[in-house]
């Protein structure tokens, strides 16, 4: 299914731009952070990748064969469950991909399994921990077997161990054979798990380096304003 | 005073006596309410679910036309319908006039709009919580509207519960639609005002302390279901 290819991409909402004018080609293979200071853009252009929002103008396109819908996932913020078990909103998610109901049971089984939720598979989704819905809202993408999956600044409403926890989960799930594409104002979290850097500004995509570069040696002003936490919030 | 408080003594005695006319009275209120809160729900609450997830042209206004109708005068419900279904009307030949048919067809019409309007607002609320995690699982707008029905259920009886209390209060719709006729079409609201007028005071308030505390058994059932359901489910 990759590339993912934006081709000028600009969207707007009643006149004010949100994002202008990117193009990238986002392939298989490095974990993808997409980082920047609030209010840049990053979630929108992750709808935007991901097919919930439409673009003003330009065109996303995914140059590799497949289904584009049924090969990507995303995950939100902030979790949304659905009101019944843990187990039932991972079988959810499987019996819309068209899994039958045996392989949906067992993807499920094993998915708690990974993430360290089998213990609660029973227990309704709402009343879990934040950490524990976010591991859920994981395991529920995760068990789809994505090529891609979209990961929106998955740790912002966590602690510090939740955050440890998921960042874990992100490896498996990455050393599982998935594209990971994320967005984060956490520096920290970009350094450990990014292999390279869209940082926007503005709704701009101001540069693409690799990880290492990006903190030693940033090519853009507003990229080395925001990492020394000096750039002006708008 | 002591005409009341005789009065009271009666009704004590023929509710806890089981008066077999009390008793066929309140029957067929149950029958006749019953029947049509189910067909109300059973068009209302897909309904209310589809208008919420749908977005096309006329949307608002079907909103305002549903809204204004929950206020419908009974009335004027029981008028229109008794001229669909007088001899000379548009469907007189199904000749359920002054049968308990008839205001089963008055109350549907009457507490229709209730159950839609007060399920769409309901439903709407949770879809815009869940609107881009279900179509980020690839839920269209049908699955989507199924999905909420299940996962705003708990709300969703309350509602019911109250169009069913809206139909067992109500008098003017099926004393026009059903006559009062003893046997076959006295139910409690239209025997209350029957009897209150003939100054029988007993039956008139065993049926009322009935009714009173059907609404409010309905009302305390709704309450805990709700309760119930929120510390379980979240």
């Amino acid at each position: 299914m990759l590339p993912l290819v934006l081709d000028d991409v600009s969207f707007s909402v009643n006149g004010r731009t949100i994002i202008d004018r990117v193009s990238a080609e986002i392939g298989a293979g490095p974990r993808t952070v997409i980082l920047g200071p609030n209010g840049a853009g990053k979630s929108v252009l992750m709808r935007l990748c991901h097919g919930l929002l439409t673009p003003t103008s330009g065109n996303i396109v995914w140059r590799g064969t497949g289904n584009e819908r049924r090969s990507q996932a995303m995950v939100f913020q902030r979790p949304v469950m659905l009101r019944r078990s843990a187990f039932a909103n991972v079988v959810y998610g499987l019996r819309l991909a068209g899994i039958s109901p045996r392989e949906r049971e067992l993807r499920a089984g094993d998915v708690l399994e990974a993430v360290g939720l089998a213990s609660v598979a029973g227990r309704p989704a709402r009343v879990l921990s934040g950490g524990e819905q976010q591991k859920l809202a994981m395991a529920r993408a995760w068990a789809l077997g994505p090529e891609v999956l979209f990961l929106d600044e998955p740790t912002a409403n966590l602690d510090p161990g939740a955050t440890r926890e998921v960042e874990t989960i992100i490896g498996q799930i990455r050393a599982s054979g998935t594209k990971i594409v994320m967005t984060t104002h956490n520096l920290g979290q970009a350094k450990r798990l990014g292999d390279e850097i869209l940082f926007l500004s503005g709704g701009r995509l101001v540069e693409r380096t690799p990880v290492d570069q990006f903190f030693t040696k940033p090519a853009s002003v507003e990229a080395d304003t925001f990492i020394r936490g000096e750039l002006p919030w708008n | 005073m002591s005409e009341i408080t005789q009065a009271l003594g009666a009704a004590g005695a023929m509710i806890f006596g089981f008066d077999p006319k009390l008793i066929e009275i309140v029957l067929l209120s149950l029958r006749v309410s019953l029947t049509a809160v189910a067909i109300a729900s059973v068009i209302g609450l897909p309904l209310g679910a589809a208008m919420a997830v749908n977005r096309f042209n006329g949307r608002r206004a079907l909103i305002v036309v549903l809204n204004a109708l929950m206020g419908l005068p009974p009335v004027v419900v029981g008028l229109v319908v008794y001229l669909l279904l007088s001899r000379a009307g548009p469907l007189g030949e199904l000749g359920i006039l002054f049968t308990p048919a008839a205001m089963v067809v008055a109350q549907t019409i009457l507490i229709l709009p209730i159950v839609a309007a007060l399920s769409r607002q309901v439903i709407e609320d949770s879809w815009q919580e869940y609107q881009e995690q279900l179509r980020s699982l690839g839920a269209g707008p049908l699955t989507s509207a199924v999905t909420l029905l299940w996962d705003t259920r708990f709300s969703l009886v309350t509602i019911v519960l109250a169009g069913f209390g809206r139909a067992a209060a109500e008098v003017g719709a099926v004393i026009i639609v059903g006559g009062n006729i003893d046997g076959v079409t006295r139910v409690m609201t239209t025997a209350i005002a029957l009897e209150t007028s003939k100054g029988d005071l007993p039956l008139a308030l065993g049926l009322g302390i009935i009714l009173l505390s059907l609404v409010l058994a309905l009302n305390a059932a709704a309450y805990w279901v709700k309760e119930a359901a929120q510390r379980r489910y979240g």
